[in-house]
C-alpha cells in the first residue's frame, strides 16, 4: 500500500474553500470542493455519512471542526488512519497558533497557515506535527526573530519533541493521574459495561535534556520481579505511551523511561475493564399517575469510601420533550429544568462517600399525544463527577526520577483524580 | 496581525492596483501587496497576470515573503512556463544558501513546479541536496526525487537519483530513512520496477530505524515492511518481535500499521502456541482504538471487521466493548452493530439480544432498522436462541412504532423460512399490525406469510382481499407476492371466495399490467391451474429449501489482500485498491511484487519456504495449489466452444479464415493454465514455444467462456523465472474476445537479466490482465525441451 494526500482543504459549512493547499497537482482543486460538499449532502440525506468517502476515483477524508470541514483528498490507496490522525493533529497545531481554529481565525492567519501546511506535509507525505517545535522556526508576527530562523535540531532528531537549551530556575514536574470511568447500566439495573480509562498527564518544567524514569505498581512488572502479594498491583489491560517513551525498553523490562517534551502532555494512557462497583449509582423510578401526570423518584448513592468526596456532581435526568412545568424537590443540591436539553440538571457540589440523596420531580404531559411519536425512548441518565485524591483502579506512582547532566534536583508533584467519562444509565420505558 | 483585511478588496481595477503596489519601493508595502495577491488566489481569483511582478520579489532575505512568492509560483508556474524560468536562478542560488531552511525550501518548491524546462535545472541542486550535511535538507531532497520521477522518470534514472535515494535507506538519520522509504515506495508503484527491494538486511535496517523515527516515519516504514515476505518462521518471529512494542504507541495509525505487519507475519509462524499468544496481544490495542476520535473509530471498526473475519479468536470475548454509546455518531453505531452481529454466539446471545432490543427503541431510524435486522440474524443463525429472539420481536411489534413493526415482519418472514412450522402461533399477533404496513418489502413479507400459512389463518381470504383492493397501485414486488399468495390460498382452500380472488388477480395481471414478469407469471399460473391443479399444488406448494443466515463475508482472496492493507482506504471501503486506484499502475506492481516475493522465498534455498511463501502471498497460490507441475495436467480441458470458434472466424479481417481456424485448433492443443474452475468465466491456454526467428514466444489463447462481456486490453507480465524471460511488450496483440469466442496471440519474449532466477526451475508464473476481469494469476511450466537452450547459464544438475 502506498499513497499520498493530493491536497488539504479547509471549507466552510457551505463548502466554500477558506484555504487550500495542493500538494501533488493531480486533482482539479477548483472542482473538488463542490464535489465534496455535494457528496456529503447526498450521503447525509441517505443517512450514510461517514468520515471517509469514495466518489468515483476520488477519496475524501474529513473531520468537522467548529465551523469548518478539514478535508484531505486523494486518488491513491492512502493510509486512512494516518490521514485522519494527521487532520486532527493539524487542527491541534492551528489551535496552538491561533488559539481557536475557525473560519475567521484561519482567514486572519492565512500566511502562517500556508507556512505551516508547507512544513507539516511534503508531496502528500506527513512530515512533522509537533506544534511546539514548529513554533521554534515558524513565528507569528507578534514575536518574529531578527535573525533568520534555522531548522531546529529537533525536526530531524531522534528526540523530535523537545527543543534544546531549555532553562528553568525551578525544575518541577507535575504528574496528574486522571482516571475516567465509563459505565453503561441497563434499564433493568445490570451493569452492561464498565471500564476505566486512565491517563498520566504530565507537565514538565525541566531544564536541559532530562532523562526521566517513572514507576507504577504494574502487575506484570511485579510478577516478573517476583513481588507478589505484598503490594497491591494493577493489571493494566492496554497501555499507550507518548512517543517520547522508549517502547523497546518497556517491552523488554516494563520500565518507563523517556526524555519529556516541554510543558503538558499525556505520558501514558491505559485501560482496565475489570468490573468495578459503579461509584455513583442512580436509580430512577417513574410513576405514571395518569395519562398527563408523571412523577420521577430518583435516588443517587455514592459507593466509594467515606473519606473521599465527589465534587461537581451533575446528574442529567432526561424528560420527555413535551413535559409541562416540572416541579422538583431535592434532599441535597439544586435541580433545574433545562428545556434546551429536555432534561433536569441536578447539581450537587459535595457528595461524600457512602451517602444517598433523593430527588422528586413531578411534571405533566399533554393529554393528547401525537400518535406517531408515541415511541421515543428517553435518552440515558448521564452523570458527571470528580473525586479528587482518589484512583479507582488503585494505580500508584511509585517513583518519578529525573536525571540531567547538570545534576539539578527536580521536584515531582503527583495528584490523583477520578472522574466520570461516558457514564450512562438507561431509563425504564 | 489580522491578515483577514487582505481579503477585503473587491474593486474592479484590483489587478492593476496590485501591480502598482508590487512595484513600490517600500518593502513593507510590497510585502503587503504580495499578501493581497495570495489572499486573492486563496479565494479563487485569477491573479496570474501578475506573474512577473510577483516573481520579482523572489530575491529577498525575508523568509515569510519568500515563502509567499514560492506559493504563488507553485500555483501559477504551469500557466506561465516561459516566465517561470525567471525563477530558476534564485532557486539555484537558494539551494546553496548557508541556512538549511532556505536550501530545503528551494528544493521542495522546485520539485512542485511541474514545468519541463525547470526540471532540467533542478537536477544539480537536487544532486547537491541529496548529499547535504543537514538531515533536514536531505529528507526534503529525498521526497523531491519522487516529485521529479512523477514529472520525468527518465531523467531521474539517467542522473542516478534512484541509486542515491536507495543509499539514503542507510542514512544515519531516521527521518531521512523514512522519507526515502516513502519516496521509493511511490516510485515502485509508479514504475512497477522493484526499486525498494526488501531483503532481510534492508528490513532489519528499517526496523532498527523504527525506534528513532517520528510517528509518521514509523507509519511509512511499517507500511512498507508489510510487503516483506519473511524467509521462514524464525525470520517472521524476528520481525514481529521488533514491531510488537509499536502496539503501545499513542498514535492510532502506528498501532494499526503495526497490527498489519504482525498479522501478515503470523501466517508464517508454525508454533500454534505463539500464534495464540499473539492473538491475545492483538485484542487490547484493537479495543483501545475505540477510544480515539470518532473518525478513527470508524476506520478502526472497518478494520476490526476484517481482522475478526480472518481470526475469529481475536475478539471473541470482547463483544461488550462494541456496545453502542448513546452519543456515538451514526456511522460508528452502524459499524459497531455489524461487528456485534459477527461476534454473537450461544454464550453471549442473551446479553447481545438485550442490547439489540435497547437499540431498536432509539430514535435514529436507520439504526433501529438495522438493530431489528440484527435480531432476525441472531434468530436465523443461532437455533437455540430463535425463540428468545422471536419474543423480543413480538415485544417490539407491541410498541406499534411503524418502522419497527415493518422491519420486524420482514425478519420474521426469514425466521419462518428458517424454521418452518414452528412459530406459526404468532401469526395472529402479526395480523394485528396489518394496517400499519406501507413499505413494499414489509407488505410483501406479510403477504408471503399469509399465503404460506393460508390454511391456518381463518380469515386469510379477507386479509388478502384487503390487500388486493390496491393491487394495481402496488409495486411489482408486492404484486408478485400477492399473486402467488392468492394462488396458494386457492390451492389450499379451493372454495368460492378464493376462486373469485384468483380470477380477479389473474385477469388484471394478464390483461392490464405492463409488467412482463407479472404477466408471464400470471399466464403460467393460469395454465397450470387450468390443466392440472394437482401439478400446480406440487409446484406452488413444494417444500422450500431452508435458508441460512446471510452473511456479508468477504471473498477469502479479497480478505487476504485487505489484511495486508489494514489502515488504508481499501480496508475502509472493503474493496480492492485496484477498484478505485488507476488500474494499470497497480496491476503492474502486483506482478512485480509477486516476482520479488517468490524470488526472495526461493533465495533462501529452502523449497519448503518457497511453497509456503507463495501460498500465503499470492492469490495465485490459493487457486493453483502451488504444486509447480500440477496445473497443466490437473485442469480438464473444457469442451471446445464451437459457436465461439465460428464467431471468431470473422474477427481478424486480413487473416484468412483458415489461418484463424488453425490458430483456434492449435489453441485447443495448448495446455490449460487457467481453467474454468477458477470461476472467472474464462479459460486460458498457453505455452512457451521456440520462436521461428530464434528466441522464445509465449503462445496463448483466451476463451471467453462465460464472462458475459467482450474482453479487451490484455496485458501480460512474467514472474522471475529460470530463463530470465519477460514479454517484449506488456500489451498483448489480441483483438477483443467476444463472449463465447476464443482469441489467440503470440507474445515475443526478451531476456531480462533482473528476472533471471535459476532456482525457479521449470515454474513459470504468469499474470494476465484485461480490463474486465482484472489480473489473473496462473502457473505454467517451461516445457522440458526448452529448458536447456544454447545461451543457458543455469546448471543442469538442477533436474
Amino acid at each position: 500500500m502506498t499513497g499520498a494526500i493530493s491536497a488539504v482543504l479547509f471549507l466552510d459549512q457551505r463548502g466554500k474553500p477558506v484555504l487550500m493547499r495542493d500538494f501533488r497537482g493531480d486533482v482539479p482543486l477548483a472542482k473538488v470542493a463542490d464535489r465534496f460538499i455535494a457528496k456529503v449532502n447526498e450521503l447525509e440525506e441517505a443517512g450514510a455519512a461517514a468520515p471517509v468517502i469514495l466518489d468515483g476515483k476520488l477519496s475524501f477524508l474529513y473531520v468537522q471542526y467548529s465551523n469548518l470541514y478539514v478535508l484531505a483528498v486523494t486518488q491513491t490507496n492512502v493510509n486512512a488512519a494516518a490521514t485522519l490522525v494527521f487532520l486532527h493533529k493539524l487542527i491541534e497545531i492551528f489551535k496552538h497558533y491561533f488559539q481557536e481554529l475557525e473560519e475567521e481565525s484561519l482567514r486572519d492567519n492565512f500566511v502562517i497557515a500556508y507556512e505551516l501546511l508547507d512544513e507539516v506535509m511534503d508531496h502528500g507525505y506527513v512530515q512533522f506535527t509537533e506544534a511546539k517545535i514548529l513554533s521554534e522556526f515558524i513565528k507569528t508576527d507578534a514575536h518574529k526573530l531578527a535573525v533568520a530562523a534555522r531548522p531546529p535540531m529537533a525536526v530531524t532528531n531522534a528526540v523530535s519533541w523537545r527543543q534544546e537549551g531549555l532553562f528553568y530556575k525551578k525544575n518541577e514536574v507535575f504528574l496528574d493521574v486522571v482516571e475516567s470511568v465509563n459505565l453503561l447500566v441497563n434499564s433493568n439495573g445490570s451493569v452492561v459495561r464498565s471500564e476505566v480509562v486512565g491517563a498520566l498527564k504530565m507537565r514538565a518544567y525541566l531544564s536541559g535534556m532530562p532523562e526521566c524514569k517513572c514507576g507504577v505498581n504494574d502487575k506484570v512488572l511485579f510478577e516478573a520481579q517476583g513481588r507478589t502479594g505484598r503490594q497491591k498491583a494493577v493489571d493494566l489491560e492496554d497501555i499507550k505511551f507518548h512517543q517520547c517513551v522508549r517502547l523497546a525498553s518497556f517491552e523488554r523490562d516494563r520500565t518507563i523511561s523517556f526524555i519529556p517534551p516541554d510543558g503538558a502532555f499525556d505520558l501514558m494512557t491505559y485501560r482496565l475493564s475489570q468490573n468495578i462497583k459503579p461509584l455513583i449509582w442512580v436509580e430512577c423510578i417513574v410513576e405514571k399517575h395518569s395519562r398527563s401526570r408523571t412523577e420521577y423518584l430518583v435516588k443517587a448513592r455514592s459507593q466509594f469510601k467515606e473519606r473521599s468526596t465527589a465534587t461537581s456532581v451533575e446528574i442529567l435526568l432526561p424528560l420527555p420533550p413535551d413535559a409541562i412545568s416540572p416541579t422538583v424537590r431535592t434532599s441535597q443540591g439544586t435541580a433545574t429544568y433545562a428545556p434546551e436539553k429536555d432534561a433536569l440538571v441536578w447539581k450537587i457540589k459535595n457528595f461524600p462517600g457512602g451517602r444517598e440523596f433523593l430527588l422528586r420531580c413531578k411534571f405533566g404531559l399533554p393529554s393528547v399525544a401525537a400518535e406517531e411519536e408515541a415511541q421515543g425512548r428517553l435518552p440515558p441518565i448521564k452523570v458527571k463527577f470528580e473525586i479528587p485524591y482518589y484512583s479507582v483502579s488503585g494505580i500508584q506512582i511509585r517513583y518519578l526520577k529525573v536525571i540531567e547532566r547538570s545534576g539539578y534536583q527536580a521536584l515531582p508533584w503527583v495528584r490523583y483524580l477520578t472522574q466520570a467519562g461516558s457514564y450512562e444509565i438507561r431509563m425504564h420505558n | 496581525m489580522a491578515d483577514g483585511k487582505y481579503f477585503s478588496t473587491t474593486k474592479k481595477g484590483e489587478i492593476h492596483e496590485l501591480k502598482v503596489e508590487l512595484g513600490a519601493l517600500d518593502k513593507s508595502k510590497k510585502k503587503d501587496a504580495v499578501k493581497k495577491v495570495i489572499a486573492a488566489m486563496t479565494v479563487g481569483k485569477d491573479v496570474s497576470p501578475l506573474f512577473p511582478d510577483v516573481i520579482n520579489q523572489m530575491q529577498t532575505d525575508d523568509m515569510e515573503l519568500k515563502k509567499l512568492v514560492y506559493l504563488y509560483l507553485i500555483n501559477y508556474a504551469k500557466t506561465q512556463p516561459d516566465l517561470a524560468i525567471m525563477a530558476v536562478n534564485t532557486f539555484v542560488k537558494d539551494s546553496q544558501d548557508p541556512n538549511p531552511l532556505i536550501r530545503a525550501l528551494a528544493v521542495r518548491t522546485m520539485g512542485c513546479i511541474r514545468v519541463d524546462k525547470i526540471t532540467e535545472y533542478l537536477c544539480d541542486p537536487l544532486h547537491r541536496c541529496l548529499k547535504d550535511e543537514d538531515p533536514y535538507v536531505r529528507k526534503t531532497a529525498a521526497v523531491c526525487v519522487a516529485k521529479l520521477y512523477d514529472i520525468n522518470a527518465e531523467l531521474v534514472e539517467d542522473r542516478g537519483f534512484l541509486d542515491m535515494l536507495k543509499d539514503l535507506i542507510g542514512d544515519a538519520n531516521p527521518m531521512v530513512v523514512a522519507n526515502a522509504v516513502a519516496a521509493l515506495s511511490e516510485i515502485q508503484e509508479l514504475s512497477g520496477k522493484p526499486v525498494l527491494e526488501l531483503t532481510q538486511a534492508t528490513v532489519a535496517k528499517l526496523l532498527r530505524a523504527l525506534n528513532e523515527c517520528t510517528e509518521w516515519g514509523q507509519v511509512f516504514i511499517l507500511d512498507s515492511v508489510v510487503n516483506y515476505t519473511p524467509a521462514d518462521a524464525r525470520d517472521a518471529e524476528g520481525v514481529i518481535e521488533r514491531v510488537l512494542p509499536r502496539l503501545q504507541h499513542a498514535n492510532s495509525a502506528v498501532v494499526l500499521s503495526a497490527i498489519k505487519v504482525i498479522i501478515k507475519n503470523m501466517q508464517y509462524l508454525q508454533d500454534e502456541g505463539t500464534v495464540l499468544q499473539l492473538q491475545r496481544k492483538l485484542a487490547p490495542p484493537l479495543v483501545t482504538l475505540l477510544g480515539a476520535e470518532p473518525e478513527l473509530q470508524y476506520v478502526a471498526l472497518r478494520n476490526i471487521a476484517l481482522v475478526i473475519q480472518a481470526q475469529p479468536g481475536v475478539l471473541a470475548n470482547d463483544v461488550k466493548v462494541f456496545f453502542v454509546k448513546y452519543n456515538d455518531p451514526s456511522y460508528v453505531k452502524m459499524e459497531k452493530l455489524g461487528i456485534m452481529m459477527r461476534l454473537v454466539n450461544e454464550r453471549n446471545i442473551d446479553q447481545v439480544l438485550l442490547e439489540f432490543k435497547e437499540y431498536a427503541t432509539e430514535v435514529d431510524v436507520d439504526f433501529v432498522r438495522k438493530a431489528v435486522r440484527a435480531i432476525g440474524y441472531c434468530a436465523v443463525s443461532i437455533q437455540s436462541a430463535a425463540e428468545r429472539c422471536i419474543n423480543v420481536l413480538l415485544e417490539l411489534i407491541q410498541t406499534k412504532v411503524n418502522y419497527v413493526v415493518q422491519e420486524s415482519i420482514i425478519v420474521i418472514k426469514d425466521i419462518f423460512r428458517r424454521y418452518p412450522n414452528r412459530y406459526e402461533s404468532i401469526i395472529g399477533t402479526l395480523c394485528d399490525s396489518l394496517e400499519s404496513l406501507d413499505e413494499p418489502e414489509a407488505k410483501a413479507s406479510m403477504i408471503w406469510i399469509i399465503g404460506e400459512y393460508a390454511e391456518r389463518i381463518d380469515n386469510a381470504d379477507e386479509l388478502l382481499e384487503q390487500f388486493l383492493e390496491s393491487f394495481p397501485e402496488e409495486t411489482a414486488q408486492v404484486q408478485l407476492q400477492l399473486m402467488t399468495a392468492t394462488v396458494k390460498l386457492f390451492l389450499k382452500k379451493p372454495v368460492e371466495k378464493p376462486q373469485q380472488l384468483i380470477q380477479l388477480v389473474l385477469t388484471y395481471a394478464t390483461q392490464e399490467t405492463d409488467n412482463p414478469d407479472l404477466r408471464d407469471r400470471a399466464y403460467i399460473y393460469w395454465r397450470l391451474l387450468s390443466t392440472d391443479p394437482e401439478a400446480a399444488k406440487d409446484v406452488v406448494l413444494a417444500e422450500k429449501p431452508t435458508i441460512s443466515a446471510t452473511s456479508d463475508a468477504l471473498d477469502p482472496s479479497l480478505l487476504r489482500e485487505l489484511l495486508g492493507e489494514l489502515g488504508s482506504l481499501a480496508s475502509v471501503y472493503h474493496k480492492p485498491a485496484a477498484s478505485f486506484v488507476s488500474k494499470l499502475r497497480l496491476a503492474v506492481q502486483r506482478a512485480e511484487d509477486l516476482a520479488a516475493a517468490a524470488a526472495r522465498g526461493s533465495a533462501s534455498g529452502d523449497s519448503e519456504a518457497l511453497t509456503s511463501a507463495v501460498v500465503a502471498e499470492s492469490p495465485l497460490a490459493a487457486s493453483a495449489g502451488a504444486t509447480p507441475t500440477a496445473p497443466a495436467a490437473a485442469a480438464p480441458a473444457p469442451v471446445p466452444d464451437l459457436l465461439g470458434d465460428l464467431l471468431d472466424l470473422d474477427v481478424p479481417a486480413p487473416a484468412p479464415a483458415a489461418a484463424a481456424a488453425a490458430a483456434a485448433a492449435a489453441a485447443t492443443e495448448l495446455p490449460v493454465v487457467f481453467g474454468e474452475d477458477k470461476g472467472k468465466g474464462v479459460v486460458v491456454r498457453a505455452s512457451l514455444v521456440q520462436a521461428p526467428a530464434g528466441g522464445y514466444d509465449y503462445e496463448l489463447s483466451v476463451s471467453n467462456v462465460s464472462a458475459g462481456v467482450p474482453l479487451d486490453g490484455f496485458m501480460i507480465q512474467f514472474n522471475k523465472n529460470s530463463l530470465g524471460l519477460a514479454p517484449a511488450s506488456q500489451a498483448v496483440q489480441l483483438d477483443p474476445v467476444l463472449p463465447g469466442a476464443t482469441g489467440s496471440a503470440r507474445v515475443p519474449m526478451t531476456h531480462a537479466a533482473h528476472l533471471q532466477a535459476p532456482e525457479q526451475g521449470n515454474v513459470l508464473q504468469v499474470a494476465i490482465k484485461c480490463n474486465q476481469l482484472g489480473v489473473l494469476y496462473m502457473n505454467d511450466t517451461i516445457p522440458q525441451h526448452l529448458m536447456a537452450p544454447p545461451a543457458q547459464q543455469q546448471p543442469l544438475d538442477f533436474f
